[in-house]
């Protein structure tokens, strides 16, 4: 089982990069991997329950860990309350940490 | 490999264009405070991220003069993630792409950086815990 990060950074109502990156997730979870999704700058704003959210909570309940970097939610006024169920606030030094144990880091 | 942490980055995005840039330097930036060995491949618009030529300058439209609209320089938040990392036992081996250099006549920059090849990134990658890339989308 290897360890997947995949880092999305754009706003999911503009473009639809970030669909490609929930399917690629999903896929590597249902193959038995531990996948993380780490969304920051613009993407945050689909950690918010809304139309865009959909997704992010049925990969959460798949079992792919959902989060949402703190810095970009406060930048932008976003209350962890607001988030999607499953989704939670994050300090990017977990991404730190997956680089430096050897996981998968992409940057989608 | 040894106990202590190494890393890779490589970054494409030029300076004050994209939020990609904040965040690959607040990932330097905790890797340093770390005490990590970085290695930072910058390339296309990215070598000019540490081009010591940035001026300050003043904002007209607003009624600031330099001092007063203290505009963040790249520059200095190279210089500085330099000397952060090695005064936490780590280092940044920041290594500008020389051709992408010679394309934009950016061959001025702050103490610290050094010029190289895809090859340099590659070593460093082949070496390093993990690598990450952010290019340009």
């Amino acid at each position: 089982m290897a360890q997947y990060t995949f880092i999305a950074s754009r706003d999911p109502f503009e473009s639809r990069e970030s669909e490609h990156t929930m399917s690629l997730a999903g896929d590597l979870r249902r193959s038995g991997h531990e996948v993380t999704v780490y969304l920051v700058q613009n993407a945050v704003f689909g950690a918010r329950k809304s139309s865009a959210s959909s997704g992010l909570a049925k990969l959460a309940r798949e079992g792919v860990r959902i989060l949402a970097d703190s810095f970009s939610l406060k930048e932008r006024g976003i209350d962890h309350l607001r988030l999607e169920a499953g989704i939670e606030p994050a300090e990017l030094d977990l991404v730190v940490d997956h680089l430096a144990e050897g996981g998968r880091v992409i940057w989608h | 490999m040894s106990d202590k942490k190494k890393i890779t980055v490589s970054i494409m995005d030029g300076p004050f264009e994209n939020a990609r840039t904040v965040t690959a330097l607040r990932l330097i930036d905790i890797a340093a405070r770390r005490g990590y060995d970085i290695t930072v491949f910058a390339y296309e618009g990215a070598v000019s991220l540490a081009f010591a030529k940035q001026t300050p300058h003043a904002n007209a439209v607003h009624g600031r003069d330099a001092a007063e609209e203290d505009h963040p320089l790249p520059r200095e938040w190279v210089a500085s993630l330099i000397q952060t990392a090695s005064a936490n036992g780590g280092s940044l081996d920041w290594i500008n792409c020389g051709l992408c250099v010679d394309e934009r006549g950016m061959s001025e920059a702050v103490p610290g950086i050094r010029r190289g090849s895809p090859a340099d990134l590659w070593k460093a990658a082949d070496a390093s815990d993990g690598t990450l890339t952010i290019g340009t989308r």
